[in-house]
């Protein structure tokens, strides 16, 4: 307890944070790191998802592939990268981006997959392209999962984030790292506090996005024009 | 190859610290989760606080976690308590969503056959509520192995010897077959429990089979 | 012989499910009680073996209350069929029939051998013992919910429905041989069904069920179909459907009975 309140006491010293390299650098190049995974991994892992989805074709290797990432240990990963790569950011933004994928990758095919076929066949006899039929009918639908999976990327990357600090000097996870060499215990203590805290803020605003999502796509569903006999759902 | 002869008694001795780690964690899960899971389905309003909050759980990334047990349990640092009260955290966060998604899954109409045969509140849980939620369960159950197996491996950071410690080791003296034998045993380990679990499932529930038979 | 006593039973919210009902099933008969869906007629009979307890008035079996009884053990001696069986889908067929003797204390191999009778009873093969559930038939289904019931051979029956799941077919013969086993059993049989076809075909006497329990009408099929008591039972059994108006007609010299429009039923023995 006595260490816990060491810890507090130097989250709350301003040159704690303002300091070169301090927390506020740390936390950004935290940010940074996850968005920029991320952002990069869903541009080429959602297109990918959806239009496995949208064919049929595939999933059950997509499926397989997505739950034996989970069996693969991040710090496995991370550390033969860093032996291939060298010490930089390289190896564990590579590691990130291989992690953020089967998530990803799942939540936009199994969103697209679970839009009702009537839908979608519905959506064909009145004439829709096929591009239209994913733009306007099975995007929508599918959005409440594709942001699901977006956000366990997010997690599992602000998470594994972390862990990088192990091969590179980023981000929050230099505090534990420094901190467990040094045996600067505040120090590593809070650093622990602030990933756990950039976490939950990032889980929290994605409960909340879905949320406030939740309640309009009932009118969405609505506007989107299936000439279809369907009972709400 | 030339480290893997060299090093095949380090490798066993660390497979098995690292399976002394993840199965009682499993283990605790499974206990600790079945109940609440089946109060969660039980009393209506429980359910979703109850599901928030491990879901706020599965959300803590792990290394912090690591550092911060130890401090608000005083327990040491690189105790294997730490590591297994770690891990059980996570299982019992999946764990707990999935014993209450199986009990809801279990058909009302057999449960409410059980009370009108006569069967007592504590004798239905185990004959009709527990056997029949076993299906759903086991996929729980089955993530829960392959991702503690993983998850063990984070340990080794902060000194905790499991087959991370390949990670660690590997990556500081730069022996990349260290590294690669650490990822493929733990890996393999993952595969063996959950072919355990599939091969568990299936002695438990030879009703399933015939549904599908037919 | 079970008897309802003013009965009545409100929901949490306060609305009645069932509304100061009275009526008695005589020993060894069967009483069907006939209602739409959400008449209170599931309620009624759950009333018997404890499954809902009345908010106020009494049940009594042989005139003692059931809420002085234990629930569970009340349960044990008391038959129950559900809609589709109720069976339990883990078990086997002869498990199934074999629980509630197990729970009465028989040995496993008593329970057992009395459950390969009760196969018999129903009229069901032996070689379907080891099967499961969802390896049957929705009528050998049904016909295990009943061997079930019959196990223990309790002295009342319970039946929710229990041919509302199968196909029209195998509804009528399930009827009929329920009708041969009550013949020799004579078991006192409370049944609930929403098909008047159904009371008429299975009753000793009738009980018409309209909103919240309150009994429209009671007594024998040949009375509830030919003295209607007032505009919802004559509405509810039909009488004015073509089916129910038959008339003969000649054909060739033998006597047909047809319905109201023409289309024949049957020929008329004398």
């Amino acid at each position: 307890m006595e260490l816990l309140l060491q810890a507090f006491s130097w989250l709350l010293t301003p040159e704690s944070w303002t300091q070169q390299g301090g927390a506020l650098q740390r936390l950004f190049e935290h940010l940074g790191v996850t968005i920029g995974v991320v952002a990069l991994s869903a541009g080429i892992a959602l297109p990918l998802g959806v239009m496995i989805g949208h064919t049929r074709r595939w999933t059950t290797a997509v499926a397989l592939l997505a739950g034996a990432a989970r069996a693969i240990p991040t710090l496995g990963l991370l550390t033969l990268l860093g032996l291939a790569l060298g010490i930089g950011l390289g190896a564990p933004v590579l590691a990130l981006l291989v992690l953020a994928a089967p998530p990803l990758l799942a939540g936009a095919y199994a969103g697209v997959q679970a839009v009702d076929p009537e839908a979608v066949d519905g959506a064909r006899s009145v004439g829709m392209s096929e591009a239209e039929i994913i733009r306007s009918v099975e995007l929508p639908l599918a959005l409440p999962v594709i942001v699901g999976g977006i956000r366990s990327a997010t997690l599992q990357v602000v998470a594994t984030a972390t862990l990088a600090a192990y091969t590179s000097d980023t981000g929050l996870g230099r505090y534990i790292f420094s901190g467990l060499k040094s045996r600067d215990y505040p120090e590593l203590i809070a650093g622990s506090l602030l990933v756990i805290a950039l976490a939950l803020l990032l889980d929290g605003s994605f409960a909340l996005l879905m949320k406030s999502r939740s309640r309009a796509p009932r009118s969405d569903r609505q506007t989107t024009t299936i000439p279809l006999e369907r009972n709400p759902s | 190859m030339k480290w893997l002869n060299q090093n095949v008694g380090s490798l066993l001795e660390l497979t098995v610290a690292h399976l002394a780690l993840a199965v009682p964690a499993i283990l605790l899960s499974l206990v600790i989760a079945v109940p609440i899971g089946w109060t969660a389905q039980r009393l209506r309003w429980a359910r979703d606080p109850a599901l928030a909050l491990v879901g706020v759980l599965y959300a803590i990334p792990s290394l912090p976690l690591f550092v911060l047990v130890p401090v608000v349990l005083g327990i040491g640092i690189r105790s294997s308590a730490n590591a297994i009260i770690v891990l059980t955290v996570y299982a019992t966060a999946i764990m707990v969503r999935s014993a209450a998604d199986a009990f809801s899954s279990v058909p009302l109409e057999a449960r409410m056959s059980a009370t009108a045969i006569g069967y007592s509140t504590w004798h239905r849980f185990w004959s009709v509520d527990l056997p029949l939620a076993i299906p759903v369960m086991l996929a729980g159950l089955r993530v829960v192995v392959v991702s503690t197996v993983s998850l063990v491996t984070v340990g080794s950071v902060i000194g905790i010897p499991s087959l991370g410690t390949l990670f660690t080791d590997g990556f500081q003296r730069g022996i990349v077959a260290e590294v690669a034998a650490g990822l493929i045993v733990t890996v393999l380990i993952a595969l063996v429990l959950d072919g355990i679990c599939i091969l568990a499932g299936r002695a438990l529930t030879p009703w399933a089979r015939a549904a599908e038979a037919r | 012989m079970i008897e309802f006593d003013r009965v009545t039973k409100r929901y949490a919210d306060g609305s009645p499910a069932v509304a100061d009902v009275s009526f008695t099933v005589p020993s060894h008969k069967t009483v069907v009680l006939v209602g739409s869906s959400g008449s209170g007629k599931t309620t009624l009979l759950r009333m018997v073996n404890r499954m809902v307890d009345p908010t106020s008035g009494r049940v009594l079996i042989d005139d003692v209350d059931v809420t002085t009884m234990d629930p569970v053990r009340l349960r044990r001696s008391i038959g129950y069929v559900l809609q589709s069986g109720g069976l339990l889908p883990h078990r086997t067929v002869v498990e199934n029939i074999a629980i509630v003797p197990r729970l009465n204390g028989a040995t496993r191999p008593d329970a057992r051998e009395r459950a390969l009778t009760m196969l018999d009873t129903v009229g069901l093969d032996r070689d379907l013992a080891s099967r499961f559930p969802a390896q049957l038939s929705g009528g050998q289904q049904q016909r295990v919910g009943v061997a079930r019931a019959l196990a223990s051979d309790p002295n009342i029956l319970l039946m929710d429905e229990p041919f509302g799941a199968v196909d029209p077919i195998v509804r009528r013969s399930l009827q009929h041989e329920l009708r041969e086993l009550q013949r020799t059993l004579g078991k006192t049989i409370l049944f609930v069904t929403h098909d008047i076809d159904e009371a008429l075909a299975l009753a000793d006497e009738i009980i018409i069920v309209a909103a919240h329990g309150a009994i429209a009408q009671r007594g024998t099929p040949t009375e509830i179909l030919t003295r209607p008591a007032n505009a919802f039972v004559a509405e509810f059994v039909g009488v004015d459907r073509p089916e129910r108006r038959l008339r003969l007609a000649d054909a060739a010299g033998v006597e047909v009975v047809t319905d109201a429009s023409g289309r024949p039923i049957g020929t008329l023995e004398r």
